[in-house]
């Protein structure tokens, strides 16, 4: 019983943060910063949603199997966005910036 | 290859494969190849969940097929495959997720933010002070695992990081999250 709340909290918040991802993209104003909006889904929003599989599984191999994909998950998402940004630099993309001194500048 | 492993199974017992194949390798593998081998086996019954004969001796023959060809490519080294870094990584997630979930709760908020835009995105370059290629290849990866700051590109000594806001690239300034890769061994 408390799992099943526990594990709907959980799914619940979890495809809260999707939708606040999508919000992220269409609100920020350019490639870079879209990317950053995308991590919250790339994340915790898949974090939340496989725990929450993952407590509705118990002690399963599927419970296991939900824990690799979110290893892999953890070790592919971040080079799938480097790539990306990388890609658009070398692209030419320049990047929107608020300039203060600290930045290299594009 | 496979049609043959069952036939043979059927003849003789899947202890005798499992003879076959063990001798057979004890010839030519070297002494990282084994606990490799035993993780595939272990990720094989987990991945499949059945016990019987056939498919142990099927995941047995893939399991060997698998060490044997990446053992003649070469690839089985310190960096593709670092078990020496593994007793380090538990504590290393758990820092990890801690900062997922700071940095998170930050764009999140930044998302949200009902009039105007309060983001100030800037590119940083950063000293990447770990030695080695992996402790640099973490490095980043977890700069662009926390959301709010993604690392653009990795040269010999450096990081460029585009962060969301001013923040943001402060805290990575800090170093803490450098220190944090470089003390978990990821650099040795």
């Amino acid at each position: 019983m408390i799992i099943d709340i526990l594990s709907w909290v959980c799914l619940f918040a979890g495809g809260m943060l999707g939708i606040v991802g999508g919000i992220g993209i269409h609100r920020f104003p350019d490639f870079y910063s879209r990317l950053h909006a995308a991590g919250i889904t790339d994340t915790l929003c898949a974090m939340l949603i496989l725990f929450g599989l993952g407590l509705q599984a118990g002690f399963t191999l599927a419970a296991f199997k939900l824990a690799l994909i979110f290893v892999f998950l953890f070790f592919t998402s971040p080079t799938a966005s480097h790539a990306l940004a990388n890609a658009a630099l070398h692209s030419g993309l320049k990047p929107k910036l608020v300039m203060n001194g600290r930045g290299v500048g594009s | 290859m496979l049609i043959m492993a069952g036939k043979f199974i059927q003849l003789h017992g899947i202890n005798r494969l499992a003879f076959y194949l063990l001798n057979w390798m004890h010839g030519i593998l070297e002494m990282k190849s084994y606990s490799f081998a035993a993780l595939l086996l272990l990720f094989w019954v987990f991945l499949s969940g059945h016990l019987g004969p056939l498919l142990l001796g099927l995941g047995l023959v893939s399991v060997a097929l698998t060490v044997f060809l990446s053992q003649r490519m070469n690839v089985i080294d310190h960096e593709s495959y670092p078990l020496h870094l593994s007793s380090q990584l538990p504590a290393f997630i758990v820092y990890m997720f801690k900062e997922i979930i700071k940095a998170n709760i930050d764009v999140i908020k930044r998302v949200l933010q009902w009039q105007g835009s309060t983001i100030s995105p800037q590119l940083v370059e950063l000293p990447a002070l770990q030695k080695s290629d992996l402790g640099r290849v973490v490095y980043a990866n977890a700069i662009t695992l926390t959301p709010g700051t993604v690392s653009i590109e990795l040269s010999q000594d450096t990081i460029l990081i585009h962060a969301l806001t001013e923040e943001a690239a402060e805290e990575l300034a800090t170093g803490s999250m450098a220190k944090e890769v470089s003390s978990r061994v990821f650099d040795e």
